[in-house]
Order: C-alpha cells, then sequence, then structure tokens
C-alpha cells in the first residue's frame, strides 16, 4: 500500500467531504419540514445502494441489476424483527392465534416458522441484515465469478434472479406477508418510530451512516485494492496473469455493494414503517443504477447526489405531472448513458470545478491529482 | 400545487370532454354563487384542526394510481371521484365550500402510496381522501391515516379482516360478495360441487376461505383449489383440471392481466360458458375488466357484486348518463367505479351532519349516514365503517354488459370479521 | 391418480396436458427468440422487448377496429394482415431506435440495457397517452377461439395450435435466414468477428441495423400472436418479460439452439408441475429450480462465448 501518493482524500476532497455534510447534517435538518426531512431520509437510504453501484459498476465494471435483492433483504431483516415486536399478544388479542404477525393469522398459520424465532433478538436481526444479503451475494458471486460469468450475461442473471425472488416473496404470502409486504411497523425496543421527533433522530443515523459508508468506501478506493478493482475491469486479463485471483476481488466488491445496499434497507424500513416487495424486483433495482449513473458512475460523492436529484425530481414532477414524469425518467435514462456517460460529476470536473479552483487560488498541482482521483477513467 | 390543481382536472380531457368540464364550471358559477350567499358557517367553527379550509374552498386528495399497471383499473375510480365532487360542487359544495382536490400518483407501488398519503395529510391538510384500490396500497397508507388522524374513502370490494376508525369502505367486504353468490347458485343453479381459483393474494385467499366454508356449511363439495401468480398468463393447465373434475361451478377470483388471459384460453378450450356446464361465477370481473377480455370471451357467465351499469333505477340512469357526459360515450362502469363515486357524496352527507369538517366529528357523524341518491340504490354506513348494500348477480352479454338476474331481498350486513368463517 | 379415473379419461388428460405444454413451449420460444437473436448478434438485451411485443399488440387492435369498421367481410382474415403490419411496425421501430440510440453504444453494452430500458419506460408512458391507460379488448375471428375436439374428452384450443404453428414457421424461417441465407452468413460473420468481417466487405452497420429490426419485428409478430391468450395494456409487456429473461438466460442467451432448448425443459417442467400441484407452488418450483441450475452452470445450458 502506498499511503504516500495516494492520500485518502485530496485538500479538495476533504472540502467536499465538508460540504456533503454541511448540506446533510445542517442545511436539510434547518430548511425542511420533518415531513420533508424523512422524504430526504428515504432518498438516502437509495443513496447506500448508488455507492455499492459506483465501486461495483463504475470501479470494477460489474453492472448488477439486482441490487434490489439485498436492499430488500436487508430491509426484511429488519421489518421481521419490528414486526414480532408489533406482533405481541395484547396487541393482537383479536386473532384466532395471538402473537403472530396478522398476516399469518389471515392465511391460517397457526404458528411462528422456526426461521423467524430468532428474530425476537435485535442483536441477532442487526446481524441477519448485514449477513443474509451478503452470504447470498457471496453465493451468486462465487458461483458467477470463479467461472469468469461477466458483462451484459451477470447483469441479466441478477436481475433474472431479482424477479424470481420477488415471485418467491410474494408467493409465500404466509411467511412473507405476500404483495402487501410486512406493514404497521411501529417501535424498536419499545421506542416509537412513528413520531416526528423518532424520524429526526433516524434521519440523523441515517445521514451518519451514509457519511460513513461514503468513508469507507473511499478507503476501499484508495488501496491497492481499488486499483486493483479499476485494472480488472479495464484489463482483466493481465491482472489475472499478474498471479492475482480476480473472481475473489470481484466476489468482495460484490459483497460490500450488497452489505451497502442492506444497511440502506434496514434503514428504509425503520424510517418508512414497512417493506413490501415491491423493492425487490427488477423496476427498483434498475432505478437505483440510474441513480448512480446520474451521480456519476465513477464519483462516490455524485453518486449521493445523483440519488438525491433524481429522487426530489420524481416526487415534486410527480405531484403535478404524473403522466410527463415517466417520459422524463425515461428521457433521462437515454440521455445519460447516450450524452453524459459521467453523469454529474463529469460535468463538474469538466465545467465548474477548474473555475471552483481558480477562484479559490488552490489551482496548483494538487487539484490536478484531486482530479484524477475523483474520475480515475480520465 | 396550485397549477397541479387546476391542470389535474384538465390534463387528459380530449376536446370534448373539455367542453362539457367547461359548461359545468359555467352552471356551477351560476348555481353556487346563491347557494354561498346563505348563511354559512365561519370557518373557525367548523375547521378547529387546522385542515385547508377557507371561507370559500374546502381541499380534499385523490390518491389512486395513473401510471403502472394498477392504473388499468383504478382510472374509473378518479374518474367516479371527478364527478362525484364536480356534482357537488354544482350543488353549492358542502358548507358552502367549493370542493377544491389535489391529485396525487401512486404509481402502482405501495411505499410511494404511503409517502403521497402522508403529504396530503401533513402538508396539505386535505379534508378527507379518496383513494387506494388494491389491498397492499390501503395496508400501506392505514399507518399514516392512522398516525395523522385522516379520513379515507376505500371503494375496493375487498377481504374484510380490517375496520379502521379512519376507513370508511365503500365497497363491499367479502362476505357481502359471496355468501349470497354461493347461495344463489346452490339453490337456483342446483351446483352441488365448486372450484375454486384465484390470483395468489390476500383478497382471492381470504374470499375462497369464506367461500369454502359456506360451501361446506351448505353440505356441498369443493373439488379443487388454486391460485396463480399476479400476472400469470398460462392458463392451459388448470383449465384441463377443471375439465378432469367435472365442477357445477367454477368460482373464478383472477384478477389483473391474468383475467384477460384466463377468460381467452377457457373460451378457446371449449368450455362454453353460455351453456352452464360448469357454470361459472366471479367476483373480480366488473364491466371495465370486460373492456380488456372483451364481451364475447366471458359470455354466459354469472357475476356476484352490489352494481352493474345495467341496474334500472332512476338514480344509476342519471349517473350512468352524467358519467358518460364527462368522460366520453365509450367509457363503461363496473362495480368499483360506483362504490368511488360513492365516497364523496358520503363524505359530504358526514360532514353536513356533523357541521363540521373536523376528522373526528365526521367520524362520529358517519355511522348511520343514508344516501338514497346512490346509483346501486339505498346504502348505509354501518357503525364498523361499512356499508350495507345488496348482493347482485348480473349474467354477462355479449356486449360486455351484465344482465341482473337476481337480488337480495334485504341489505346484506357488512361483518368484516364473520364468526365461523375464519 | 389413476385410482378416480378410468384408463381412457387418464390418457386423454395426459394428451390434453402434452398439448399445454408444447402450447406453452411455443409461447416461450415466440417470445424469447427476438431477444436472442439480438443478444447474439450484439451481445445486448433489448429491455425495451417488452414494449416492442405490446406495439405488436396495439397494431392489432387497430387492425380489428379498422376492418371491423370498414370492411366486415375481411374480418375472418385480418389476422394474418395484422400480423405482417405488426411485423413491420416493430422492424421500423426497431431499425429506428437502433440509428438513434444503440449503435453509438456498441463499445458500451452495458449501457444499452440501461438505455433501453429507457426507451421501454417512454414507450409504455406513449401507448398509456395514446390509448388510454386501460387495456383495449382485440376483437378477433371467431374460428380462432374456438377448439378442437379429437375425442369426446381432449379438445384442443385452435389459437394454440395456431400458435404452435407460428412459432414453427418463425423458426423455420429464422434457421433459413441465419443459416441458409447470404445474409445470415454475413450476420454470423459479424458475429463471430466484427472486424474481420469489416476487413473483408461486410456493411456491419446495416447487417446490425437489420439483425435489431428482425429482432424487435419477431417480438411484434409475437405480441400480436399473444392478443389471443393475453391482454393488451400498456404495461402487459411487463407480463412476459420475466418468462422471457429466464427462458433466454438459462438457454445460454447466445445460441438459438439453447433458447429452444431451455424454452422446452421450463414449460414442460413447468406444466408437468402446474397439472400435479396449484399453480402458484408449480412457477416457485419451477424457478427455484431454474436458479439452483444457474447457479451450478452459470452460463447457461449452451454457451457459445460467455467468456471475455
Amino acid at each position: 500500500m502506498n499511503a504516500m501518493s495516494n492520500p485518502f482524500f485530496t485538500r479538495s476532497g476533504w472540502l467536499y467531504l465538508a460540504i456533503l455534510a454541511a448540506i446533510l447534517l445542517v442545511v436539510f435538518p434547518l430548511a425542511l419540514d420533518p415531513f420533508r426531512l424523512n422524504l430526504v431520509g428515504k432518498y438516502l437510504t437509495y443513496a447506500f445502494v448508488a455507492l455499492g453501484l459506483v465501486l461495483c459498476w463504475g470501479h470494477g465494471g460489474i453492472l448488477s441489476l439486482g441490487q434490489g435483492v439485498f436492499f430488500g433483504l436487508g430491509g426484511y431483516c429488519m421489518a421481521m424483527f419490528l414486526k414480532l415486536e408489533a406482533s405481541s399478544p395484547e396487541n393482537t388479542a383479536i386473532q384466532s392465534t395471538p402473537g403472530i404477525p396478522d398476516f399469518m393469522d389471515w392465511n391460517q398459520v397457526t404458528a411462528l416458522p422456526w426461521w423467524w424465532e430468532p428474530f425476537r433478538s435485535l442483536p441477532f436481526a442487526l446481524f441477519a441484515v448485514i449477513a443474509v444479503p451478503v452470504i447470498f451475494a457471496f453465493i451468486i458471486g462465487f458461483a458467477m465469478f470463479t467461472r469468469r460469468v461477466g458483462g451484459v450475461y451477470f447483469a441479466i442473471i441478477t436481475q433474472a434472479v431479482a424477479a424470481i425472488l420477488t415471485i418467491l416473496i410474494i408467493g409465500q404470502q404466509g411467511y412473507t406477508g405476500g404483495v402487501n409486504g410486512i406493514t404497521d411497523l411501529r417501535t424498536l425496543l419499545g421506542w416509537d418510530i412513528r413520531t416526528n421527533d423518532a424520524k429526526t433522530i433516524l434521519y440523523f443515523v441515517c445521514a451518519g451512516l451514509l457519511i460513513a459508508s461514503l468513508l469507507l468506501s473511499q478507503a476501499v478506493h484508495v488501496s491497492k485494492f481499488g486499483r486493483l478493482l479499476i485494472a480488472i475491469r479495464d484489463k482483466e486479463d493481465r491482472v489475472r496473469f499478474s498471479g492475482y485471483n480476480v473472481a475473489a476481488f470481484k466476489i468482495f466488491v460484490f459483497c460490500f455493494a450488497a452489505a451497502l445496499a442492506a444497511i440502506g434497507g434496514a434503514m428504509f424500513t425503520l424510517q418508512v414503517g414497512f417493506m413490501s416487495p415491491s423493492f425487490v424486483g427488477i423496476v427498483p433495482s434498475i432505478e437505483m443504477v440510474i441513480f448512480a449513473a446520474v451521480g456519476g458512475r465513477l464519483s462516490l460523492f455524485g453518486a449521493i447526489y445523483g440519488t438525491l436529484l433524481v429522487n426530489y425530481a420524481k416526487t415534486s414532477f410527480s405531484e403535478s405531472f404524473p403522466e410527463l414524469w415517466l417520459f422524463a425518467m425515461g428521457g433521462l435514462f437515454i440521455a445519460v448513458v447516450m450524452a453524459f456517460p459521467d453523469g454529474i460529476a463529469g460535468l463538474y470536473n469538466r465545467y465548474l470545478a477548474p473555475h471552483i479552483a481558480r477562484l479559490l487560488g488552490t489551482m496548483r498541482k494538487r487539484d490536478a491529482e484531486g482530479h484524477s482521483l475523483a474520475n480515475p477513467a480520465e | 400545487m396550485t397549477h397541479s390543481r387546476s391542470r389535474g382536472a384538465g390534463f387528459r380531457m380530449s376536446r370534448r370532454q373539455l367542453m362539457a368540464g367547461i359548461a359545468s364550471i359555467s352552471i356551477l358559477a351560476s348555481a353556487g354563487i346563491p347557494a354561498l350567499a346563505q348563511d354559512k358557517p365561519p370557518t373557525s367553527e367548523i375547521n378547529t384542526t387546522g385542515l385547508a379550509v377557507t371561507d370559500d374552498t374546502v381541499t380534499v386528495g385523490i390518491l389512486h394510481s395513473i401510471t403502472g399497471t394498477m392504473a388499468i383499473s383504478e382510472t374509473g375510480s378518479v374518474q367516479a371521484e371527478k364527478l362525484a365532487i364536480e356534482q357537488i360542487n354544482a350543488m353549492g359544495g358542502v358548507l358552502g365550500r367549493k370542493i377544491e382536490y389535489i391529485q396525487e400518483d401512486g404509481a402502482s407501488d405501495w411505499p410511494t402510496f404511503a409517502e403521497k398519503a402522508k403529504k396530503l395529510l401533513v402538508q396539505d391538510k386535505v379534508a378527507s381522501v379518496f383513494g387506494c384500490w388494491t389491498s397492499a396500497s390501503r395496508k400501506a397508507v392505514l399507518p399514516v391515516f392512522e398516525q395523522y388522524n385522516g379520513m379515507l374513502y376505500y371503494p375496493t370490494f375487498y377481504e374484510g379482516l380490517e375496520e379502521s376508525p379512519n376507513v370508511i369502505y365503500t365497497g363491499q367486504e367479502a362476505t357481502q360478495q359471496i355468501i349470497a353468490g354461493i347461495d344463489w347458485v346452490a339453490k337456483e343453479k342446483g351446483a352441488k360441487t365448486f372450484y375454486l381459483l384465484g390470483s395468489d393474494y390476500i383478497w382471492p385467499r381470504t374470499s375462497n376461505k369464506i367461500a369454502r366454508k359456506h360451501i361446506e356449511k351448505l353440505g356441498l363439495e369443493v373439488v379443487g383449489e388454486e391460485y396463480y401468480p399476479l400476472g400469470h398468463t398460462q392458463f392451459n393447465s388448470v383449465i384441463n383440471k377443471i375439465r378432469l373434475k367435472k365442477p357445477d361451478v367454477i368460482y373464478a377470483i383472477v384478477v389483473g392481466g391474468s383475467n384477460v388471459a384466463f377468460y381467452k384460453q377457457l373460451k378457446a378450450a371449449g368450455i362454453d360458458m353460455t351453456k352452464e356446464k360448469p357454470l361459472l361465477l366471479t367476483i373480480s370481473v366488473t364491466e371495465d375488466e370486460i373492456r380488456g377480455i372483451g364481451g364475447e370471451n366471458i359470455e354466459g357467465a354469472y357475476a356476484a357484486m352490489k352494481y352493474f351499469q345495467s341496474l334500472d333505477n332512476e338514480n344509476n340512469k342519471e349517473f350512468v348518463s352524467e358519467f358518460k357526459k364527462m368522460w366520453g360515450d365509450d367509457m363503461v362502469i363496473g362495480d368499483v367505479t360506483q362504490a368511488a363515486y360513492l365516497g364523496p357524496w358520503l363524505w359530504k352527507a358526514a360532514v353536513e351532519k356533523a357541521g363540521s369538517f373536523d376528522i373526528d366529528k365526521v367520524r362520529e357523524a358517519s355511522p348511520d349516514i343514508e344516501l338514497d341518491t346512490a346509483p346501486e340504490g339505498y346504502v348505509k354506513i354501518h357503525p364498523n365503517h361499512h356499508l350495507w348494500s345488496k348482493t347482485r348477480i348480473g349474467h354477462a352479454m355479449p356486449d360486455g354488459q351484465y344482465e341482473v338476474v337476481y337480488e337480495t331481498e334485504e341489505l346484506m350486513e357488512p361483518d368484516p370479521f364473520p364468526e365461523g368463517y375464519q | 391418480m389413476i385410482g378416480d379415473y378410468t384408463y381412457s379419461e387418464f390418457f386423454s388428460i395426459l394428451a390434453m396436458q402434452g398439448f399445454a405444454g408444447l402450447i406453452l413451449f411455443s409461447v416461450f420460444v415466440l417470445m424469447a427468440l427476438g431477444l436472442a437473436i439480438i443478444f447474439g448478434q450484439m451481445g445486448v438485451i433489448n429491455m425495451a422487448h417488452g414494449e416492442f411485443m405490446i406495439l405488436g399488440a396495439y397494431v392489432t387492435y387497430l387492425c380489428s377496429n379498422f376492418v371491423s369498421n370498414y370492411a366486415p367481410a375481411l374480418f375472418p382474415i385480418y389476422f394474418f394482415v395484422a400480423m405482417a403490419l405488426a411485423f413491420l411496425a416493430s422492424f421500423a421501430l426497431g431499425v429506428l431506435v437502433e440509428w438513434a440510440m444503440i449503435r453509438h453504444l456498441y463499445k458500451r453494452p452495458l449501457d444499452t440495457l440501461l438505455a433501453t430500458w429507457g426507451l421501454s419506460l417512454v414507450l409504455q408512458q406513449l401507448y398509456r397517452s395514446v390509448f388510454g391507460a386501460r387495456e383495449v379488448g382485440v376483437t378477433l375471428p371467431d374460428w380462432l377461439m374456438g377448439s378442437v375436439a379429437l375425442t369426446d374428452i381432449v379438445e384442443v384450443p385452435i389459437n394454440g395450435l395456431f400458435v404452435m404453428g407460428l412459432t414453427l414457421a418463425i423458426t423455420v424461417a429464422v434457421y433459413f435466414i441465419m443459416f441458409r441465407s447470404g445474409w445470415g452468413k454475413r450476420v454470423r460473420a459479424v458475429m463471430q468477428n466484427r472486424i474481420m468481417a469489416g476487413a473483408v466487405g461486410i456493411d456491419t452497420r446495416r447487417v446490425d441495423r437489420m439483425t435489431f429490426g428482425l429482432g424487435c419485428g419477431i417480438a411484434g409478430i409475437a405480441g400480436a400472436a399473444f392478443t389471443m391468450i393475453g391482454s393488451t395494456g400498456p404495461t402487459a409487456g411487463q407480463l412476459y418479460i420475466v418468462d422471457t429473461f429466464l427462458v433466454v438466460v438459462f438457454g445460454g442467451a447466445a445460441s438459438l439452439l439453447g433458447t429452444i432448448a431451455s424454452a422446452f425443459t421450463i414449460s414442460q417442467a413447468q406444466s408437468t408441475m402446474e397439472f400435479f400441484m396449484s399453480g402458484s407452488m408449480a412457477k416457485v418450483l419451477t424457478l427455484l429450480t431454474v436458479v439452483i441450475i444457474l447457479m451450478l452452470r452459470p452460463q447457461g445450458l449452451f454457451t457459445l462465448k460467455i467468456r471475455q
């Protein structure tokens, strides 16, 4: 690891981090009412997925169209814990079998399935939030990458997995809540998560975790591993011939992205109060890819801004012109791919960054370095 | 937001519809102003909780999917709700206030429904919301309505097992659709054996559970029960099984795009429903769905609903003609569309009885609210927030309409937690 | 099983289930063929495949309206014209899309995936704006909606036979185009080595465009045919897309033979299981099997060149 020539952040990198932290932790909470803040909190949960995609897709060249699977699995693990807490025998006294989740009762399930039992414990649930998606990602990654399956074919297999898992969850409604999902989650260890105060606290937790995830992702990116990842993307065979185990690296980054997505899913469940199979499917998985693409598939900061921007546009557009929104979203996909493949970050680096640097008077050698870091493809 | 109110209404209209709309607005202007001039309670008295009520207007929300897969079904409900609101405004509004609506798109996505419901209640402070269609969307918004104390008028026939103080269910709960229908085929058609079939989610499963209990209670037999994933398009195997089991009645609760596939394949497989061997009884195909299926493909089937477009009464004739005037002559009206139309009227009646827009007072006033102008006939809100309504059996005609062949004498009591059927 | 039925009943059912499986097989092949051709040619999955199918269905809808209003005498045979027009419309749109979008993205196959997904959103909304959010009913000639009674019990739906015949005809046509014509030779040359093909004077751009158009055109025919068995609405394409992907992925994507073999395997598994258990359970088991096999053999049943 050559730490000297490869610092954690350049000076402008630290500046970007400070700006992002200020926006998330100061500006939004002060400027937005609790309702809008909660919405932003929800968007930020998608940003976890986008961060993972930057590493996995932008840097590693592995496009997964099934990130919703990991987001959903993380969210379901959290939801199972919260649902069990909400289904105490007192709360569910009117059911024919009190003490089990309401949807099980509706589906004539009379006892809690064994694999739900461990989710009564919060530590286990938190462990499962990360572990279940990562194990799942490992199985997929191991099967695919050791056989050198990649590219478009990997993308459609992940997509098929997403479709299959959705059908499984919907089909097993007695155990999973089916198409309704797991709804009406109320408290976390007795703490009511539905109040405005709780939502504000959860927002800060979410924003804090996101910044931590960003730092972690950056740590991966600047490490030797991050360099290798880019090398694998650009010339996989040369890396392999140099004696590296390419499959292991790919599996790791895929699992890492899955873990990030899972944290996002768990935070989603906490902030929104339910989890539904609509997150596991094809559509949200691809939408999350477009968040990363709009932000700039190579830039970790871009991923977060891209997610916020697309979701803000989606919410405000769809309030006024739902018809136009779908055209706009489709057009955005096409435009980003065809005209701005590096997204917002690319535009920023190209047009704004030099000016800002000149204004700040730091346009020296240092910045050129930061430049190439934010956008290593160029 | 102010833009969306006017554009939300006008955006999708054809020119003819727009002209009709303009005409009715001018009627509204001439009829509405004198009404407003009469003694009108001051806003501070009738709105003590900060809802979006001004001296002249009251704002309500419409929350349905107008994009995504559910837009197919929910479009009719949106149209009916807008018609009702326009008619109420033409009569002078509610407590002298003209109704304005904010329409939000649930986009067939349950989390979006929750988000938009919250927006309507928290940010727009709407006085009531007319919306949702699927059970999943209702389940998603329910905690929001209970937490922020809103009022939802939910139009769809559904599985029951729910009774929220914040929802008025203007459609039937399961027993109101099922029991009379099965009694009828057993008595009139001498049915002995049933094959239950449904899409795989909570409503068909719960409904079939009730149907099975009732069938067994009558001493008859269920010879098969099957579920197919939502969106399934291949039904040849189950059709073979039906042919093998030779049931007297196919009891079908297939929904959405699967519906079209099922009935087309059933017809193509040579099962002629007009021969009634087997007879097909459904609770999921309204006139709206028949448009997609094609009248010739479902001719001869029976449906158990509370409303059919062909109902022969004055209220309904006027409703059908107004609906077509507003939305076009080629429109058809199904059971849910009519139930959605009841929403704004029931809300108006409750507000006027309470003399207030406050949610708590409206809730208190809601039980025993009656409406004798409903297209389905007389309806009344039960203390459990569901409607008393009749069950009717319709016989599908090749033109896509149902001919009413039977209706219950009495109104059926809504019973969302039916004893002995769980 | 046999206990409840006589032998003749049992064998009749066996025969009918066999037909049901064959019909499902034909439907799968028809859905997946266009997608597989495009994938084989340019290594790209056309995510708007379902929307191209629905374009074909809407063309059929327009035809049925037009014919029943202006030329009712021709109604019994309009379906053939409708299929031809559906092919032309989807082919034309495919060529247009290739020209406007895809050709700029050949170096970035992953991006093509995203761009065609964007296209599918735009098309869905376009259908909704033009034809309304509700499903449209396509009126079909009576002769297509009947059935042939082979014995007392065994009845075979004519539309199923029609789909089988159509699939066979299209498969044979594709075989001749790809493996017996000069054009097909050029297509395969480009598939195997784009640069060398260009060097020997094949207009690779034109080959790409025509192949993409052909794949979309077949999707259009499939869509027209599916008005017989399914619904026509703005989002109906989504109903088919999962099965389509599965068939292509399972087959190994790069080989047309693989697609057909995979369609056969999945359809037989599904229709057999559907007979012995609830449809939902059968679907789940089929999908689980497919996933497990994909984990063991991720490159699918047949492979040509997945390794990079």
